[in-house]
């Protein structure tokens, strides 16, 4: 990996770590002189620039990279991408399955602080949408940018930079969680200095993908760059605008938000809706646009429908976040735009979906026979499934049933198992083979048990939850006829107890899945490589040779 | 290829036309927006415009659009608080002015407060005193049930215990008992305390006396001068200072030796929450009878 860089390429990364060092040095001693936690994070960040360093000394000497790779894909951080992606699912998933029996037996904390459900459950959430989504993200945007551009990335060292880098942003915010550090704003825990690495690492991803946008060698720009490209740039406005604070101390973890009072909730959820929006759905939609045709075999339905479920998205999004408030101090006013939007969004939602399922016309004896190409079906049929749900639950008198219960835990459930993880294990299954050249996955058998499993796992847990938030809504709202509330909130927790149990047992059969998957992946990469490459890409323009296809006018 | 010619290739499967685009393979056809799509389109924004029209909806300046309806959701909450509040009147008046014995005569009442009784006794009280009210088993929370009361089990000292609380900082009227740690503060050392509690132990267990006469006699001399003044001459308890009866087979914090050794060595300082501030008069009173229910019935 690093004897793909060049020698320039290796003395900035020595110099970023170096700085990262010593910035990391610095919070350590600023933090010990307070005896803030904000040294734990120093020696952390000290650590994370010792441990990258490593491989960078390691190959410094190697020699310089020949010449002839600028005429071929950059795909080592995509590798790599792709393997802390699946240590994040397994970690990230792993923990989330641990609080799921932690709710269930609630006196499984050891008596420890960093064991309580209030600290584990942002490292699930944090681990599995940041850490398993992020660099599935990140990985999988690198690889869609270079095809469907026909370009090169733009150069080596930003991509390394954005994954590395991000990966320091992940395990700060986890880390933190564990002893303590967080600003409590749901998705947005992390602090201020961990918030600031974030823009800095983003602005970076950000340029290289519009660098490289730049290079294309195609005259059209494909929709699922469109999407990547939204994710990329609303996340940054979202994160930045969210975490606005004044720290209390620059030598403490402490800070302040800009915001108070009910503009803080509108913010927050403006931000956590939007983070549902472009995060989990935008981006994973660049994933589904690339990967589905391209393993289905099938041109895309309809670029018609691909237009206007994007702007459809993208526009009625933005409002959506307030019905996060119904029935709270939030103005009527705010309620009543976030439910209508809402639920104007679920037609270009489902316009995306659909588009996606018809595509597959010509091609269902492959989701037939191919685990990979069913389990992108399966995400599809996932995300029409949650886009409705989500739609019918922002309106007021259903959300006066559904709000706060478990109802929302399985609405989520349905969207981030469902869709954003099939999605992301259909885009691997497929990618693998071709960066590493194989000619099929070490064990298709395998990927056929991981369907099942997550499939399995996914609709236990989401029946599980159905069944647990409607009996709690309904029974938070059954009354005598004394004209008093029936049951105690006790009441509703004994009720819930056998199905949290149930989605203990469908996270434990999806979390199997995925240790499943790791090992395919991992059996996949250790093969020999057979002779022939099968990856069945496009050829780089060549110096020298004339250009292939001639390019259309933009129209 | 020039655009024409690309845009005139037609997907042999579907039919439609493809647009011309490529990239790495992907092609795409130009299939129109079913027109089903665009009537659901206009159908969500038509339903979201008389919505519009009919509630509050768009900020204008320093206000916003009221609606036709001019519906305000803290109105509509509040009317309906107090409608349902007007509803349960006509029991709960009777709960609060009656007479305590009236009220437990009369079957239809009581079948209020049990129902009532239950939620209020599930949300403020369970998460020590449990579900069923029996307490927590050794761990300092009374049972309810068994009427045997720390602070007397008539109607006012229940409903006084209930108001004010065990030592809680939230009243000043709260009710205050504390039992001594004697070992670790060195009010007694610890072969003392070891035979205090042996003879504790065997005032409602004589079978555990069996062999330790000496033990005994000296733990007896050492209750009388020190934990009597408290807990009487012969361990029965006051209720007038929430003294525990030792000698009833029932205990807050455990019979076994170990247990009874812990609360002399360490001492015991509960403390349940004063609710005055929290539940109405009318709630408590509802509690009050709900657990004269409880522990007549058991």
């Amino acid at each position: 990996m690093v004897s793909g860089l060049t020698v320039n390429e290796r003395q900035r990364a020595l110099v970023v770590l170096a700085l990262l060092a010593i910035v990391g040095m610095a919070m350590a001693a600023f933090g010990a002189m307070r005896g803030d936690l904000l040294q734990v994070h120093g020696f952390v960040v000290l650590l994370f620039s010792l441990v990258v360093l490593a491989p960078v000394l390691k190959g410094y000497f190697a020699p310089e990279p020949p010449a002839e790779r600028l005429h071929d894909y950059y795909d080592d951080p995509i590798k790599v991408g792709i393997i802390l992606s699946m240590i994040w699912a397994v970690f990230g998933m792993g923990v989330g399955d641990w609080v799921a029996w932690l709710l269930a037996f609630p006196d499984m904390t050891f008596d420890a602080a960093w064991s309580s459900f209030g600290r584990l459950r942002p490292v699930h959430t944090t681990g599995v949408i940041f850490g398993f989504g992020g660099s599935a993200l990140i990985a999988t945007s690198f690889h869609v940018m270079q095809r469907t551009s026909r370009a090169r990335l733009a150069d080596q060292f930003s991509p390394w930079f954005v994954l590395i880098g991000y990966q320091l942003f992940c395990i700060l915010a986890v880390s933190g969680y564990l002893i303590g550090i967080t600003q409590s704003k749901e998705y947005a825990e992390p602090e201020w200095y961990a918030d600031i690495w974030l823009v800095v690492v983003w602005v970076v991803y950000l340029l290289l993908y519009l660098r490289t946008l730049a290079r294309r060698k195609e005259p059209h720009i494909y929709v699922a760059n469109w999407y990547y490209l939204a994710f990329i740039l609303v996340v940054a406005i979202l994160h930045i605008v969210n975490n606005l604070a004044v720290p209390a101390s620059f030598a403490g973890v402490k800070s302040y938000s800009a915001f108070s009072g009910v503009q803080d909730a509108m913010t927050q959820w403006w931000y956590g809706h939007n983070a549902v929006a472009f995060f989990l759905t935008a981006g994973f939609l660049g994933m589904l646009y690339y990967y589905l045709p391209k393993r289905a075999e099938r041109p895309i339905y309809s670029y018609r429908m691909s237009i206007v479920g994007f702007w459809g998205i993208t526009f009625f999004y933005m409002w959506a976040g307030s019905h996060h408030l119904h029935y709270t101090a939030l103005p009527d006013w705010v309620q009543t735009l976030g439910m209508t939007f809402s639920l104007m969004l679920l037609i270009p939602s489902w316009i995306a979906a659909g588009n996606a399922l018809a595509t597959l016309n010509g091609a269902w004896h492959r989701v037939r026979d191919d685990a990979a190409l069913r389990f992108m079906m399966m995400a599809a049929i996932f995300y029409g499934l949650s886009t409705f749900e989500g739609s019918f639950m922002a309106i007021r008198p259903v959300n006066a049933l559904s709000h706060y219960t478990d109802w929302t835990v399985a609405h989520v459930h349905a969207g981030v198992l469902g869709w954003d993880a099939l999605i992301t294990f259909g885009a691997f299954y497929a990618l693998v083979p071709w960066l590493w050249k194989r000619e099929r996955m070490y064990s298709p058998v395998l990927v056929e048990v991981h369907f099942w499993l997550a499939l399995a796992g996914t609709l236990i847990y989401v029946f599980a939850m159905w069944n647990s938030g409607i009996i709690q809504g309904l029974m938070w709202r059954t009354y005598n006829d004394s004209g008093t509330l029936t049951y105690s909130f006790l009441d509703t927790m004994i009720a819930m107890h056998p199905y949290y149990i149930a989605r203990a047992i469908g996270g434990l059969l999806f979390l199997t899945g995925t240790l499943i998957a790791c090992y395919n992946i991992w059996m996949t990469i250790r093969r020999p490589a057979p002779r022939a490459a099968p990856a069945g890409d496009t050829p780089l323009p060549q110096p020298g040779a004339p250009l292939p296809a001639n390019p259309q006018p933009a129209e | 290829m020039a655009v024409e010619e690309h845009k005139r290739e037609r997907d042999p499967r579907t039919g439609h036309m493809m647009t011309g685009h490529e990239w790495n393979g992907i092609k795409e056809l130009n299939t129109p927006v079913p027109r089903v799509v665009w009537i659901f389109l206009i159908l969500t924004f038509l339903f979201g415009l008389g919505y519009w029209i009919m509630m509050p909806a768009w900020p204008i300046g320093t206000t916003y659009t009221k609606g036709l309806l001019d519906t305000n959701q803290h109105k509509i909450v509040t009317a309906k608080v107090q409608r349902a509040a007007t509803d349960r009147a006509r029991w709960t008046d009777q709960i609060a002015a009656r007479d305590i014995g009236a009220v437990r005569a009369d079957p239809a009442l009581m079948a209020f407060v049990r129902e009532d009784g239950h939620r209020l006794f599930g949300d403020n009280c369970a998460a020590c005193h449990g579900i069923n009210a029996t307490g927590g088993q050794g761990r300092g929370f009374p049972n309810l049930t068994d009427g045997d009361w720390l602070w007397g089990g008539s109607p006012d000292e229940i409903a006084h215990t209930i108001a004010v609380g065990v030592n809680s900082p939230a009243s000043p009227e709260t009710r205050v008992s504390q039992m001594l740690a004697f070992g670790r503060d060195g009010l007694l050392d610890n072969d003392t305390v070891i035979a205090v509690a042996t003879y504790v132990q065997s005032l409602s267990d004589p079978a555990s006396a069996k062999g330790k006469a000496a033990a005994i006699t000296k733990g007896r001399e050492a209750f009388a001068a020190n934990c009597a003044v408290c807990h009487g001459p012969q361990g029965h308890g006051n209720q007038q200072l929430g003294v525990p009866n030792l000698t009833d087979g029932t205990w807050l914090y455990g019979g076994d030796f170990d247990s009874i050794y812990t609360s002399i060595y360490e001492g015991r300082h509960g403390e349940m929450p004063a609710w005055e501030h929290r539940l109405t008069p009318v709630e408590r009173r509802i509690l009050t009878l709900y657990l004269l229910d409880k522990g007549g019935r058991s």
